[in-house]
């Protein structure tokens, strides 16, 4: 029997090694306590000592590569084994990871072809692209066709054409029942947006029937009219498409990156009197959050560090500022970007972002429209919300949290007084953003939000 | 005097529906008890579904005998001995009435000898002594409905008790009704060299069955010399001393007298409603049956009924459904509120057999439902030939866009065992496509259902 022979903690906080030399090859027999290769680690470099035995079948990550803990890097088995089937679902589960951690793909090729389609068609690749809700840039087109592929063909089962019903749940294949499927494709929608209520949570022809009466074809993330609260009670409701990237993503972000938190009290005043100045001369009210996007944009610009992202073996400090912005939807959430911030003035922002926002909630965005953002802003403020900690979203590596606006007692040079305070909290990842870096960013934005003409110089 | 235990479930009636409705109490960790004034197993168990089964599968060996001629092995007709045939259905009908009577040992579902009467939601009374409950489940099932001019006297004007009781065969016999019973008696009786007329109301025998499938049938029976008529109703009967005179009417008006030793009356089942404290209760009866709502509960909260005496199919295995929903809701698990009716199968165990589930074409036209329909003839399995029962086909029915089935109708050799196949792809929402593209083991009759599946496909093979 083939075994994967996988990354070791080779040192207590140890979480991803380098091969820097492989000792033994593909061929080679390999007895339990062998050191089969030299792996750098966060401390130094370690001798690799095997735990399985056999021969070596193949080397899966080779030298000057470096592999996460539980990563397989070869496989041992014995001599002429056929390996494919372990081969695969390594595949599998290298894309996978590639997906939710630095996002894999721009998908542009085979995302733009479903998009041409028709609404019924957009529906079944939006629910795809509910997939790519929080996917990085990547300039690897293999990677974007392969990784592409494998959620296309996990999300669309209607596009694929397989006769015998798959009903039990393998990797992102949906159980429904044959006939559901093929209601479902005959409709044109992602069968993996509906929810099942048959044995098991298989989808059922009441429930592809039941979405279709629901008036889905708007449901463009996999969002099912789920309205009255109480239908929700008592039922158990398989993870799909929004929800189910959402989960992936944020889990692993919050799971992989080294989360620190810096909060920071800010006074408003100025800003909304900014504000009110700018929406009188323009003569439209400008949203409180384009003044966000802006201001983090020039403290960005400032502090480019935090404009950056994790990628394993480098570090990218992104060209250009682009902020995404959390906006909730009926059953999920989705991050909207607007690209190169630091570019554009404030009205520019406004507009763009009142354009991303209405596609967000008509489900209509498009992936690059919701992919890349190398920041993210998260604003809870209007749900009442005095602070909070976000989740970073990748592939930025940090993301600001704003809290509601409210006027408190403070203390200004020993007199007590009232002013209009803010609260915000910086979650940052510390594998890119050390703390006093984060600070300094936090400072900057606090310095420019508080006299608005700090944005100028 | 009450008993000691205090039950979760008092089932009144250890019949289909209420010994399966025990066990699976048991099953469920609920505490219950059978009360059954006659024997466990019920009608059908006793009466009805085995005991014809029996005679069924002997008249059958009977009928081969014209093989074993071609044989060259000569049989004396003249040696049969009836009372032997009707010993072995007594047999098989008392080894299974024990069988339940250890069944329900085995569960530890107390098995209470005596005539039950509902007293209260929580009361049954059994001559006498209370035995108190949680919740009653009302399952007392159903007798032969009397047509009054024509009352058993289980001598000259039998039920179909009598018929199973029968212990000599008699020369003639007219069988009034042609449903699945009355079907099935003559194809015991004409086997066993009986005279036979089948009488039937209806425009066809079997008349809830598919048309075409009926007609085989129909043939079948003509060849074997069964007079069938139809369209016909029973005026009136005259009793002699070994003899009946029967007085008939067709659709045209016309009168006939025919002659016979017996007359078999099985038109229908009456529900088990009376004297068991249901009025007293104030349990609602709707149209002769017991009103049920989801779950087949009774108007009386806490107090369910199922089986023959609610307005469902009255057939054995609704009624042991019915049961174990009742039980499962009780017991907290997640069911459906009732019994879905276009996933019934319907058996009928003449010769060739009849089998069915879902949609009739004359119901579909009637609703204004489009449908398609694929058939595929026996002979084109070559089992069938094999084995000298080529006559029958399987029918299915369908969605002619989305392909679902809406029905399956099999008339022929084993079509009460094959209609399985269909129905399970009908009630797991599988397409034609998946029976079409499964191996079937070669040579089987459920070829034939692999065949018909093709037929919907568009690339049946054997035709």
């Amino acid at each position: 029997m083939a075994e994967k022979i996988q990354m070791l903690a080779l040192s207590p906080t140890m979480e991803r090694g380098r091969i820097v030399k492989w000792l033994k090859g593909e061929g080679d027999e390999i007895a339990s306590g062998d050191v089969i290769c030299e792996v750098e680690t966060d401390k130094a470099t370690m001798e690799y000592e095997s735990i399985n035995e056999g021969t070596i079948l193949k080397i899966i990550v080779g030298e000057g590569k470096d592999a996460a803990i539980g990563d397989t890097i070869a496989i041992v088995g014995e001599k002429g084994e056929d390996i494919s089937g372990v081969l695969a679902e390594i595949e599998r589960g290298r894309e996978k990871e590639k997906m939710a951690v630095e996002g894999g793909s721009r998908e542009g090729e085979s995302r733009v072809a479903g998009e041409e389609a028709e609404e019924a068609k957009a529906t079944a690749t939006a629910g795809v692209s509910a997939g790519e809700l929080f996917t990085a840039r990547s300039t690897d087109e293999s990677t974007a066709k392969s990784a592409a592929r494998s959620i296309t063909e996990s999300a669309i089962e209607s596009t694929a054409e397989s006769a015998a019903g798959g009903i039990p749940s393998g990797k992102g294949r949906v159980k429904a029942s044959p006939l559901a499927k093929k209601i479902a494709r005959d409709a044109g929608i992602d069968i993996s947006s509906v929810r099942g209520t048959g044995p098991e949570g298989r989808v059922v022809k009441r429930d592809v029937e039941g979405f279709l009466r629901a008036g889905s074809k708007s449901a463009a993330f996999g969002r099912t009219e789920i309205k009255e609260a109480e239908g929700l009670r008592g039922r158990k409701i398989p993870v799909t498409g929004m929800r189910k990237v959402i989960a992936e993503r944020l889990s692993n972000s919050k799971f992989q990156s080294p989360h620190y938190y810096l909060k920071l009290t800010v006074e408003v005043e100025s800003l909304m009197e900014a504000r009110r100045r700018l929406n009188e001369s323009v003569g439209k009210k400008v949203s409180f959050n384009a003044f966000l996007l802006k201001f983090v944009a020039e403290a960005l610009k400032r502090n480019p560090q935090v404009n950056a992202g994790w990628f394993g073996d480098y570090i990218e400090y992104f060209p250009s500022v682009d902020i995404g912005i959390a906006v909730a939807l009926e059953n999920g959430l989705i991050t909207p970007v607007v690209k190169n911030c630091e570019k554009l003035g404030i009205l520019d922002i406004d507009g763009e972002l009142e354009l991303l926002i209405e596609r967000a909630k008509a489900g209509k965005l498009k992936p690059d429209e919701y992919s890349g953002a190398t920041f993210t802003i998260s604003n809870l403020g209007s749900f009442g919300i005095e602070e909070f900690t976000a989740i970073i979203n990748p592939p930025g590596s940090a993301i600001l949290a704003v809290g509601s606006i409210a006027e408190q007692v403070v203390s200004i040079d020993g007199i007590p007084s009232v002013r209009k305070l803010m609260k915000l909290t910086l979650s940052c990842d510390h594998r890119v953003i050390d703390g006093a870096v984060g600070a300094r960013f936090l400072k900057d934005l606090k310095d420019i939000i508080e006299e608005p003409i700090r944005a100028l110089y | 005097m009450s008993n000691e235990k205090n039950y979760d479930l008092v089932i009144l009636g250890a019949g289909p529906a209420g010994y399966v409705a025990g066990i699976r109490a048991a099953q469920l960790g609920l505490k219950a008890c059978v009360i059954e004034k006659d024997r466990p197993g019920g009608v059908c168990l006793n009466i009805g579904c085995i005991p014809s089964k029996s005679l069924i599968n002997q008249a059958n060996i009977y009928r081969s005998i014209s093989r074993l001629e071609y044989m060259g092995i000569s049989v004396d007709t003249g040696n049969l001995d009836y009372g032997k045939v009707f010993e072995k259905s007594r047999k098989a009908a008392d080894t299974l009435s024990r069988g339940v009577r250890y069944l329900l040992k085995k569960n530890k579902v107390d098995l209470l000898e005596g005539t039950g009467k509902l007293k209260d939601a929580h009361t049954v009374s059994v001559d006498g002594t209370d035995i108190v409950g949680k919740n009653i489940l009302l399952a007392t099932g159903s007798r032969p409905k009397v047509i009054p001019g024509f009352e058993f006297d289980e001598r000259l004007v039998l039920s179909s008790t009598g018929g199973l009781m029968m212990e000599e065969l008699p020369k003639s016999m007219l069988i009034l009704g042609a449903g699945a019973i009355g079907v099935e008696f003559a194809h015991i009786l004409n086997s066993f060299g009986v005279d036979v007329t089948l009488i039937e109301m209806m425009d066809s025998i079997l008349p809830l069955e598919d048309r075409e499938t009926v007609k085989v049938l129909a043939k079948s029976f003509r060849k074997r010399g069964i007079k069938i008529l139809t369209s016909t109703r029973a005026v009136s009967l005259e009793k002699k001393e070994s003899s009946v005179i029967l007085t008939i009417e067709n659709s045209e008006g016309s009168k006939e007298k025919l002659k016979a030793d017996k007359l078999l009356v099985v038109v229908g089942r009456s529900p088990n409603i009376e004297e068991i404290g249901l009025e007293e209760a104030g349990i609602e009866i709707e149209g002769g049956f017991v009103k049920v709502g989801d779950y087949y509960e009774t108007s009386l909260k806490g107090v369910f009924a199922v089986g023959d005496i609610v307005k469902t199919p009255l057939l054995a295995h609704v009624a042991s459904k019915e049961g174990e929903i009742v039980v499962e809701h009780l017991a907290g698990l997640s069911t459906p509120a009732k019994v879905d009716t276009l996933k019934i199968p319907s058996a009928v165990y003449c010769e060739p057999q009849v089998a069915s589930f879902g949609y009739t074409e004359e119901k579909l036209k009637g609703e204004g439902i489009n449908y398609a329909k694929a058939a595929f003839p026996y002979r084109g399995a070559g089992k069938s030939v094999a084995i000298e029962e080529p006559d029958g086909f399987v029918k299915v029915l369908y969605d002619p866009e989305i392909k679902e089935i809406l029905g399956a109708h099999i008339v022929g050799a084993e079509a009460t065992e094959l209609i399985h196949e269909v129905l399970l792809a009908e009630t797991a929402e599988l397409l034609p496509e998946d029976i079409a593209t499964m191996i079937h083991a070669h040579p089987t009759l459920s070829e034939a259902v692999m065949e018909a599946m093709r037929a919907v496909e568009g690339w049946a093979i054997h035709i």
